[in-house]
C-alpha cells in the first residue's frame, strides 16, 4: 500500500467538511491551550527571574551567615573575590508607634543596610529621594523607611517617630520598590529598612538574638560563579555560611512559580484527558458514520491498514489543527494578560513566546489525541464489506486487536513518563497520572453500572406506568455511547473540581478553623536569659493566660552524619537546608513519646547526647548511635543518637527536631522562645506589657501569621480553581458534543413517541430525566473520586484530619445534574419541534 | 356509504425547501367508511405517504381539511394531535420506527402507558404472545429480524384497539412469505375489531385485499376512482 494513496482518499474524505468535528477540535485546543498558555506564563517569569538575577539577589554573590557577622578571614576571602562588598543585616522585631498604654505595635521584618547598598536595582522611595538620604534622619534622630501597609497599621506618616528596640527612629518615607524584595521569601512582617550604623544601642543585636547576614559582592566581569560556589563552600562549608548567586536570584519565588506551574500542568493534563472522552467520542461517531464508505472501499480492495492510513491521516490533520489552535491560544493568553499577570508578581517576567512550553503542550496533545483515537481507528480497520449488506451499526462495537490494546498502553505509559520528566515534582506528577486513570477506569466502571442498573429498572414493575421515568431509564440503559461518554467526561471534570475543593476547604479549615483552637495566641523570641524570669512572671500571673512553654533557642546547621557531609547522605532534605532551630533539655519535652532509645538522665554531663524527630531520622536514614556533627555559632557538636522520639508540629507548639542534652550546649549564648495560650482578649495587653518592659523581644501573634498564610493560600486555592475549572469547560464542551451526537436519537424518538400518542412535555421530561440521571450519576462518583483524592492528600501528604466538606460535595453533584440538564435540554428543541412525518419518512 | 371515520376536503400540501415550494398533494377530497379498508396506490412522488401523513396528523395539511371521526385535525396544536393519535388511531411504517433503547415488550406497552393503563405490560405481553413473539418479549429492535421488527411495529399500533389503523407499505421491506403473515395480522384486526385500515402499498396482491383502493398520481386522486366515489 502507498501511503500517497491513503493520503489522497483522506483528503478526498475531508471534503464533506469539518462539521461534526468541532467537539474534537475545541477538546483539543482547549487542553493545549491551557497547558501551553501556563508553561508560557511559568516559563515568562522563570525568563524574568533569570534575566534580574543580579537585581533580585542584590549582588552578583552572596555569603549569607546566622547570627553572627563574617569573621576577619571570611571577609578577607570576600574581598579578594569580588570588587565590592555590601553588608546587609535582616532580623524580626517589633516596631512600635506611641509609648505607654496607647502605643501601637507591629511586627515588622527590619533590613539594616550599609552605604553601598543596593548593589544593583533601584531603591524608590515615596516622597522621591535617595535611600542614603532618607535614612540619615533629621540629624538628631537616624532615619527609617517602611512599607506602606505597616506605616498604615501604625498610624505612621512621614516625619513621624517610631522605635525599634530601645532605638527612636524618625520616618522619612515610604518604600515604593524594593528591588531585591523577592529574594527573602516568606516574611512574616512588612519591611523597615535602617541604616546598619543607626543599630548601635538598640539592643537587637546582642549575643544569641536572631538574625542574618548577608554579604552582597559585586564580582568583576567573567568571574566563574561556580568555581567560586565551589571554593567558598569547601572554606565554609562548616561554619553554617551559605552561598547564592545571580544564577538563581529569588530561589523562594523560583521554586514556588516551578512548583505551582507543575501543579497547574498536571490539572491541565486532566482537562486534556477529559478532552480525550469527547476526542474518541468524536472520532467513534465520525467512523460510524462512515462504516458504508469503508465496507465499499473494501469491496474495492482497500485492505485494513490501508483503511487505517486513511482514518489515521484525516484524524491527524485535524489533530494538528486543534493543537495548532490550543498553541495560538496558549502563546496569546500571556501576552495579551501580561498587564495582569505582571501586576501580580514580585518579580518582573519575561513576557513573549517561549517555544519549549508550547513544544511540551503540542506533545501532550498529540499523545492524548493518538491514545484516545487508536481505539476506534482500530476498529474501522475490522470493518468488513458484508457491512454492506447486513448490520452497518454494529460494526465499532467491541475490543480492538492486541497490537492497538499494547500501543495504548505503551503511549498512555509514554505521555505519564514525559509528564513526569517535564514536572519539578516527578513524584506529583506520577500520582496525579495515577489518579487520573484509576478515575477513569472507576467512571467506566460507574457508566457501565449506570447502564446496567438502568436498563434493569427500565423492566422494572415498579416503574411500569411511570412513562417518561422509564423511557429515561430505557434510553440510559440502552445500546448508545451517550451515557459512557457523559459520565466519563463530566465525571472526570466533576472530580478534578472536586478533588480540588475537598482539599482546599480542609486546608482551610485546618488553617483557619482548628489551627487556632489548639496554637499558642504568642511566639515570643529573643528572650534573652536575664529577662526570662520577669517575662514568665507577668505571663504566668495574667488569669487569661492558660498555659505558657518557653526553651532555649539556638540555631546550628548539621553538617555532618557519621563524618560524612550531611548534603551527600540527606541530599536536599530540609532539615540539613541551611541552619535549623535546636534546643536542650534535662527532660523529655512534653507531649512527646520517645519511640527507641532513652532519655539521658538529669544530670548526664558524658559526651553529647542528640534526641531526633522521628520521621526526619526515618526520612534522612538516620539510626540509633548515628554520630550528628552540629555546628553550633562556629563550633562544632558531635553528638550522639540517643533516642528518637514523635514530634507532632501540627499543633503550632514548641517543637524542635534536634533537642541535645543540656551540657553539650553550655556557654553557648543563646535566647529563648516562649509560647502563650491566652484568651483572645488577653492578647494585646499582654503584647503591651511585654513589648513595654522588653523592647528587643519580637512578638509574633499567630492570628496575624495565620492570615498570612491564608491569604497565600488564596492566590494558591485561586490558580488552581481556573485550572480546574478549564478541565470542566472541556468536561462540559464534551457534554455538549455527546448532546448534539445524541440527537438524531432524539429526534426519531420524539417523533415516534408523538405518533404513538406521547405529547411534549412527556417527552420533555424523559429528555430532562435521563440527562439529571446522568449528571447525578457523574457527580456522585467525581465525588467519590474527589473525595478519596482529598482525603489521601490530607491523610498522606498534609498529615491533617480528613473531614468530608459537604457545602463543596453537594456543589458538585449538583452543578454536574445542572450542567448534564442544560447540555441536554440545549439540544431538545429540535426533537420537540420537528414534524414527526418528516423525520420518519426522512429515514425510510 | 356507511359513517366516513375519516373524511378530506380539499386537502392541500405544499412544502417550501430550498429549491421553492413544491405542491405535493393538490386538492384532496376523500371519505374512507368505519370499517373499511382502503388501499391507496401510485408512483413513487405521487403523494401517497404524504395523504396517509395527513390522516394521521402527522403532517399539517397547508389548505382544505382533515376530518377524523369528525374532528379537525388541521385544527389542533400537536400535543392534541399526538393526544388523538392515542385514543384512536395506530400508525405502521415500512421501516418499524421502533425505539431502539426499548426492548420488544417495551415498544408495544409506550402507548399503553401513555394512555394510562394500569396493565399496559401485561396487555403488550398477550399482544406479542398472539403473533407468536412470546420468545422476543426483551429483545432490542437490532436484536430481532425485519419480520419480528414490523410485527412488534404492528402489535405496538394495535395494542390500544384504534379505531383507524395507518400503514405505510407495511411490508415493503419484508419477503413476500413475511409480508403475507404481516398482511394476515392486520387483516385479522379487520375482522376482530372492525377496524378502520388505510393503508399505502406497491404489492398489488395487498392492494387486491383491500375493499377499495385509490391510485394517487401528481399529487391527485384519478378520475377513475374519483368517478367511483362519485357512484
Amino acid at each position: 500500500m502507498k501511503i500517497g494513496i491513503a493520503f489522497r482518499i483522506a483528503l478526498r474524505e475531508l471534503r464533506g467538511g469539518l462539521r461534526g468535528f468541532w467537539v474534537f477540535l475545541a477538546c483539543l485546543a482547549l487542553g493545549v491551550g491551557a497547558i501551553a498558555a501556563v508553561g508560557s506564563v511559568r516559563t515568562s517569569i522563570e525568563e524574568g527571574l533569570s534575566q534580574q538575577g543580579a537585581v533580585l539577589l542584590g549582588g552578583d554573590a552572596e555569603l549569607d551567615f546566622t547570627y553572627r557577622f563574617a569573621d576577619q578571614a571570611e571577609r578577607d576571602w570576600m574581598a579578594s573575590v569580588s570588587e565590592r562588598v555590601s553588608e546587609i543585616v535582616d532580623f524580626r522585631s517589633m516596631a512600635v508607634s506611641g509609648t505607654g498604654q496607647t502605643a501601637d505595635r507591629a511586627l515588622t521584618q527590619v533590613k539594616a543596610v550599609d552605604d553601598l547598598y543596593p548593589l544593583y536595582g533601584e531603591m524608590r522611595l515615596s516622597p522621591e529621594m535617595p535611600l542614603e538620604q532618607a535614612l540619615q534622619g533629621d540629624g538628631s534622630t537616624s532615619g527609617a523607611v517602611m512599607e506602606q501597609v505597616l506605616m498604615d497599621r501604625l498610624g505612621l506618616s512621614v516625619g513621624d517617630i517610631f522605635s525599634l528596640g530601645t532605638k527612636r527612629f524618625v520616618l522619612t518615607a515610604a518604600i515604593a520598590h524594593e528591588p531585591d524584595n523577592a529574594s527573602a521569601g516568606f516574611g512574616l512582617g512588612p519591611r523597615t529598612i535602617v541604616a546598619s550604623s543607626a543599630l548601635e544601642g538598640s539592643g537587637l543585636l546582642s549575643p544569641g538574638s536572631i538574625f542574618e547576614t548577608k554579604y552582597r559582592m559585586i564580582l568583576p566581569a567573567g568571574a566563574d560563579l561556580e568555581q567560586l560556589e565551589a571554593e567558598a563552600e569547601s572554606r565554609f562549608q562548616d561554619t553554617g555560611a551559605h552561598w547564592h548567586d545571580r544564577r538563581s536570584g529569588a530561589p523562594g519565588v523560583e521554586r514556588f512559580v516551578e512548583r505551582i506551574g507543575s501543579f497547574l500542568v498536571l490539572v491541565g493534563l486532566a482537562g486534556l484527558a477529559v478532552g480525550g472522552v469527547g476526542v474518541s467520542a468524536a472520532v467513534r461517531a465520525y467512523l460510524d458514520g462512515k462504516t458504508v464508505v469503508i465496507a465499499t472501499l473494501k469491496t474495492l480492495g482497500a485492505s485494513g491498514r490501508t483503511i487505517f492510513s486513511i482514518y489515521l491521516l484525516q484524524i491527524g490533520m485535524l489533530a494538528m489543527t486543534g493543537i495548532t489552535l490550543g498553541l495560538i491560544f496558549g502563546a496569546a493568553v500571556p501576552v495579551l494578560l501580561s498587564p495582569v499577570i505582571e501586576a501580580a508578581l514580585p518579580v518582573e517576567a519575561a513576557i513573549g513566546v517561549h517555544v519549549a512550553p508550547l513544544a511540551e503542550a503540542a506533545l501532550y496533545g498529540a499523545l492524548t489525541a493518538l491514545i484516545f483515537t487508536l481505539w476506534p481507528l482500530a476498529k474501522a480497520e475490522e470493518i468488513r464489506a458484508a457491512a454492506l449488506f447486513r448490520d452497518p451499526a454494529g460494526q465499532m462495537h467491541g475490543w480492538p486487536r492486541p497490537f492497538f490494546l499494547a500501543m495504548i498502553v505503551l503511549l498512555t505509559v509514554a505521555l505519564v513518563a514525559l509528564a513526569a520528566a517535564f514536572s519539578a515534582s516527578p513524584r506529583l506528577a506520577l500520582w496525579t497520572a495515577g489518579g487520573i486513570l484509576a478515575a477513569l477506569i472507576v467512571l467506566v466502571i460507574a457508566a457501565l453500572g449506570v447502564k446496567y442498573l438502568a436498563a434493569r429498572l427500565a423492566r422494572a414493575k415498579a416503574l411500569r406506568g411511570h412513562t417518561a421515568l422509564r423511557l429515561a431509564m430505557g434510553s440510559v440503559g440502552g445500546p448508545s455511547g451517550e451515557t459512557t461518554s457523559v459520565v466519563l467526561s463530566l465525571g472526570l471534570g466533576l472530580a478534578v473540581l472536586a478533588a480540588v475543593g475537598q482539599i482546599d476547604a480542609n486546608l482551610r479549615s485546618a488553617i483557619e478553623r482548628d489551627l487556632p483552637e489548639v496554637a499558642p495566641s504568642y511566639f515570643f523570641v529573643d528572650i534573652q536569659q536575664s529577662q526570662l524570669d520577669g517575662f514568665l512572671d507577668r505571663v504566668t500571673n495574667d488569669p487569661r493566660v492558660s498555659r505558657v512553654d518557653t526553651a532555649p533557642m539556638l540555631r546550628g546547621v548539621l553538617t555532618k552524619i557519621n563524618g560524612v557531609s550531611a548534603r551527600e547522605v540527606a541530599g536536599d532534605h530540609w532539615v540539613v537546608r541551611g541552619d535549623r532551630g535546636i534546643t536542650y533539655s534535662a527532660t523529655p519535652p512534653e507531649n512527646s513519646t520517645i519511640t527507641q532509645g532513652e532519655w539521658w538522665p538529669e544530670d548526664y554531663s558524658g559526651p553529647p547526647l542528640v534526641s531526633v524527630a522521628e520521621e526526619e531520622a526515618m526520612e534522612i536514614g538516620l539510626n540509633m548511635g548515628d554520630i550528628l556533627t552540629i555546628n553550633v555559632l562556629g563550633r562544632d557538636i558531635d553528638a550522639r543518637i540517643a533516642n528518637l522520639r514523635i514530634v507532632d508540629f501540627s499543633d503550632a507548639s514548641i517543637n524542635f527536631v534536634l533537642t541535645l542534652n543540656p551540657s553539650a550546649l553550655a556557654g553557648a549564648p543563646h535566647t529563648n522562645i516562649a509560647t502563650v495560650y491566652a484568651e483572645e482578649a488577653a492578647e494585646a495587653p499582654l503584647l503591651r506589657d511585654v513589648a513595654g518592659d522588653y523592647p528587643n523581644i519580637t512578638a509574633i501573634r499567630v492570628r496575624d501569621a495565620i492570615a498570612r498564610v491564608a491569604t497565600a493560600l488564596d492566590g494558591i486555592a485561586a490558580a488552581t480553581s481556573y485550572g480546574a475549572a478549564a478541565t470542566l469547560l472541556t468536561g462540559f464542551i464534551v457534554l455538549l458534543g455527546a448532546a448534539a451526537a445524541g440527537e438524531p436519537a432524539r429526534i426519531f424518538e420524539a417523533a415516534v413517541l408523538k405518533t404513538v400518542g406521547g405529547t411534549r412535555g412527556k417527552i420533555l421530561a424523559s429528555f430532562a430525566i435521563r440527562s439529571a440521571i446522568l449528571g447525578a450519576a457523574a457527580g456522585l462518583v467525581a465525588l467519590l473520586a474527589g473525595v478519596t483524592a482529598g482525603w489521601s492528600i490530607m491523610t498522606f501528604v498534609m498529615e491533617a484530619p480528613y473531614r468530608l466538606e459537604i457545602g463543596s460535595a453537594l456543589a458538585i453533584v449538583g452543578g454536574g445534574t445542572f450542567a448534564t440538564l442544560v447540555a441536554g435540554l440545549a439540544y431538545a428543541w429540535r426533537p420537540l419541534t420537528a414534524r414527526p412525518a418528516r423525520v420518519l419518512r426522512g429515514r425510510e | 356509504m356507511a359513517e366516513a371515520v375519516l373524511s378530506l376536503e380539499d386537502a392541500q400540501l405544499t412544502l417550501s425547501g430550498n429549491a421553492g415550494a413544491v405542491e405535493i398533494l393538490k386538492g384532496i377530497s376523500l371519505d374512507v367508511a368505519r370499517g373499511e379498508t382502503l388501499g391507496l396506490v401510485g408512483p413513487s412522488g405521487s403523494g401517497k405517504s404524504s395523504l396517509l401523513m395527513l390522516m394521521g396528523g402527522l403532517e399539517r395539511a397547508t389548505g382544505g381539511k382533515v376530518l377524523a371521526l369528525g374532528q379537525d385535525l388541521t385544527t389542533m396544536n400537536e400535543d392534541a394531535l399526538a393526544r388523538f393519535r392515542l385514543s384512536h388511531m395506530g400508525v405502521v411504517f415500512q421501516s418499524f420506527h421502533l425505539i431502539p433503547t426499548m426492548t420488544a415488550l417495551e415498544n408495544v406497552a409506550t402507548p399503553l402507558e401513555l394512555s394510562g393503563a394500569k396493565d399496559a405490560f401485561d396487555r403488550a405481553e398477550a399482544e406479542l404472545r398472539a403473533i407468536g413473539l412470546g420468545t422476543r418479549l426483551d429483545h432490542y429492535p437490532s436484536q430481532l429480524s425485519g419480520g419480528e421488527q414490523q410485527r412488534v411495529a404492528l402489535a405496538r399500533a394495535a395494542a390500544p384497539r384504534p379505531e383507524i389503523l395507518l400503514a405505510d407499505e407495511p411490508t415493503g421491506n419484508l419477503d413476500g412469505a413475511t409480508g403475507q403473515v404481516i398482511m394476515d395480522l392486520m387483516f385479522k384486526l379487520r375482522d376482530k375489531y372492525g377496524t378502520t385500515i388505510v393503508m399505502v402499498t406497491h404489492a398489488p396482491e395487498l392492494a387486491e385485499r383491500c375493499d377499495r383502493i385509490v391510485h394517487l398520481s401528481d399529487g391527485r386522486i384519478d378520475e377513475n376512482d374519483l368517478h367511483k366515489a362519485a357512484e
